[in-house]
């Protein structure tokens, strides 16, 4: 007599507190064991590219605060490079340090929460609220320079849009030296916890020659041991006049990747300090008024001005013919903007390339063979937060 | 290690006969080739040991809708050891068909689906041609110039029927395109409703 098994089919979300935004992921379980994953995304698909393509440049960049929306500047970063190259335009030191600042900020961000929620998807519940408590705080820092603790759309072509406010970069300092201690802390929760490593070491290894070809990025393929970061590798802004490390894991597992978040924390610490030391004083932004606004103050002495300012908020500035791809590296990996101009004031398109779609295509190979408790484990450790994938 | 110069002299000779432009833009080479070379262009630039590009970045089409070839298609590489990007793009008709390279990089299943599902471009030999990113049962290719910013249907829950349903957009208010080119002489849409009531 032979025994007789049937696969089962399980429906993973798309409201489940362990799917990080709303996945729905069909699973194909023997017993417990995942045969397949099929993850099924496009619930949060906005149209950000076809909007794009009908705002003009300065209208779009908030929708980039809109994509990862844990770390909104990184990406209005790839954006404001994209056309800085076409058309040309020097952004003056200290709005380049400005800008470092609050990617790493971003960066900051981006790793607590992805710590924290991987730690309390396997079980552990204290440090997201420990976590939180931190990023509160680097929300403020947000608010302060731009207005809005979450879609700061504070990034521009040339710049950024106004000085740090009187006091900032001391508090941000401040926050700096005390930052370290608390890693300190989360780390005396999960590094060395039984349970915590129990659920993530050996789980969802990625080989090198496999990160390659599933077009890895950032954590996840620094996590298996390619050492590739683009503020290395091809540094924009002022990313060259920093001293940093890139830390690289060795075994490829969850683990790793969570030792790898960890490190990244602290050397954008270090960042910070630096940008905050060095930081010069002159203008923040491009002083060509075709591009950035003149100062308000002007408005009311110049009609040059006023004619520049009512220009650039109804027509916008135009951008000429040009294509190109720039990416820069936002907390989660490889983020890309390809953008065609055709000489009007609004892009002709507008390919925002994240680096979570690549990352969550891999779930079925990262998945295959594990048990279904492990789901959780390496949903959390790619780092995948919807609003980038689904655009 | 080849710089651009060299990597683009380097690529037309080795695949001159494929190679019908090349140029060098923004620090990063662009090379256009025939559709039907492309298997054979990537598998050469992914194996060839001057080059290594061993990662795709990403696949996009654009849509030209007045051209004679609608769409372009365009693939970004990555070459890791080094430190090189490479842009390969080459015109479509609208019912042409493209082949999948998934055979060549995995990850470019879910990148074809997208534009699959954006622009409505078919891809021959792809495993699991299915819509990802919009609704199940969409209807239309929103990324393609001619589909409208405010799409065609809405969705509501029915307290009759008790379940969402579909229907035609219905908006208070028509989209309006600014193009603010001229503000005194009144935007296109305001022209176009006068041209209308004349």
């Amino acid at each position: 007599m032979s025994k007789q098994t049937k696969t089962l089919n399980l429906n993973f979300g798309p409201q489940h507190p362990a799917a990080h935004g709303v996945l729905r992921l069909i699973l194909e379980l023997d017993g417990e064991v995942v045969e397949k994953a099929d993850p099924h995304i496009g619930l949060l698909h906005r149209g950000t590219e076809k909007l794009i393509e009908n705002k003009t440049y300065s209208q779009a960049i908030p929708y980039f605060d809109r994509l990862d929306y844990v770390a909104p500047m990184n990406q209005e970063h790839a954006f404001a490079l994209a056309i800085e190259k076409i058309l040309d335009i020097e952004v003056p030191i200290r709005g380049q340090y400005i800008r470092v600042i609050f990617c790493e900020i971003g960066r900051i961000l981006s790793h607590i929460l992805n710590i924290t929620t991987q730690a309390l998807d396997v079980g552990a519940l204290t440090p997201s609220l420990w976590g939180f408590e931190e990023r509160e705080k680097l929300m403020e820092f947000y608010e302060r320079v731009s207005g809005s603790r979450l879609h700061a759309n504070y990034f521009r072509p040339g710049g950024v849009h106004q000085d740090l406010p009187r006091g900032l970069d001391a508090d941000i300092l401040k926050f700096c030296n005390e930052f370290p201690k608390i890693i300190d802390d989360l780390e005396t929760l999960l590094t060395d916890n039984r349970i915590f490593k129990q659920r993530n070491v050996d789980i969802g290894i990625v080989s090198k020659d496999d990160a390659l070809d599933y077009s890895f990025s950032g954590v996840m393929m620094r996590g298996s041991g390619v050492p590739w970061d683009l503020r290395k590798s091809q540094p924009y802004d002022c990313y060259e006049q920093l001293s940093f490390k890139v830390p690289i894991g060795k075994n490829g597992d969850c683990y790793d990747r969570y030792l790898c978040r960890v490190e990244e924390m602290r050397e954008s610490i270090k960042i910070i300090k630096q940008c905050l030391e060095q930081l010069p004083k002159g203008p923040v932004k491009s002083q060509d008024n075709k591009i950035t606004p003149p100062p308000k103050k002007e408005i009311k002495e110049s009609m040059e001005a006023l004619i520049h300012h009512f220009k650039l908020f109804t027509e916008g500035y135009r951008v000429k013919k040009d294509e190109i791809y720039t990416a820069v590296e936002a907390p989660k990996g490889e983020f890309g903007v390809y953008l065609i101009s055709d000489g009007s004031s609004k892009p002709y398109k507008c390919k925002i390339r994240a680096p979570g779609f690549s990352h969550l295509q891999a779930m079925d190979y990262l998945i295959k063979g594990h048990m279904l408790a492990d789901v959780p484990a390496v949903l959390g450790s790619l780092d995948i937060v919807f609003g980038e994938i689904d655009r | 290690m080849l710089n651009n110069l060299d990597l683009e002299k380097k690529i037309n000779s080795e695949l001159n006969t494929k190679v019908s432009s090349s140029k060098i833009v923004h620090e990063t080479l662009n090379v256009s080739i025939e559709k039907d070379d492309l298997k054979e262009v990537l598998l050469f630039l992914k194996s060839n040991h001057e080059m290594k590009f061993k990662q795709l970045i990403d696949i996009t089409a654009v849509d030209y809708p007045n051209k004679k070839n609608r769409f372009r298609m365009i693939y970004l590489l990555l070459s890791h050891e080094f430190n090189k990007r490479i842009i390969i793009d080459f015109p479509l008709n609208e019912n042409e068909k493209v082949f999948s390279i998934t055979g060549i990089f995995p990850s470019a299943n879910w990148m074809e689906r997208e534009v699959f599902d954006m622009y409505g471009i078919d891809f021959q030999d792809h495993p699991d041609l299915r819509r990802i990113l919009t609704d199940y049962e969409f209807e239309g290719y929103p990324l393609r110039k001619d589909f409208p910013i405010t799409g065609h249907k809405e969705v509501r829950y029915s307290e009759e029927k008790k379940k969402v349903i579909y229907e035609p957009v219905k908006l208070e208010q028509d989209y309006r395109n600014f193009d603010y080119n001229s503000p005194w002489q009144g935007t296109e849409y305001i022209k176009e409703i006068k041209k209308n009531n004349e």
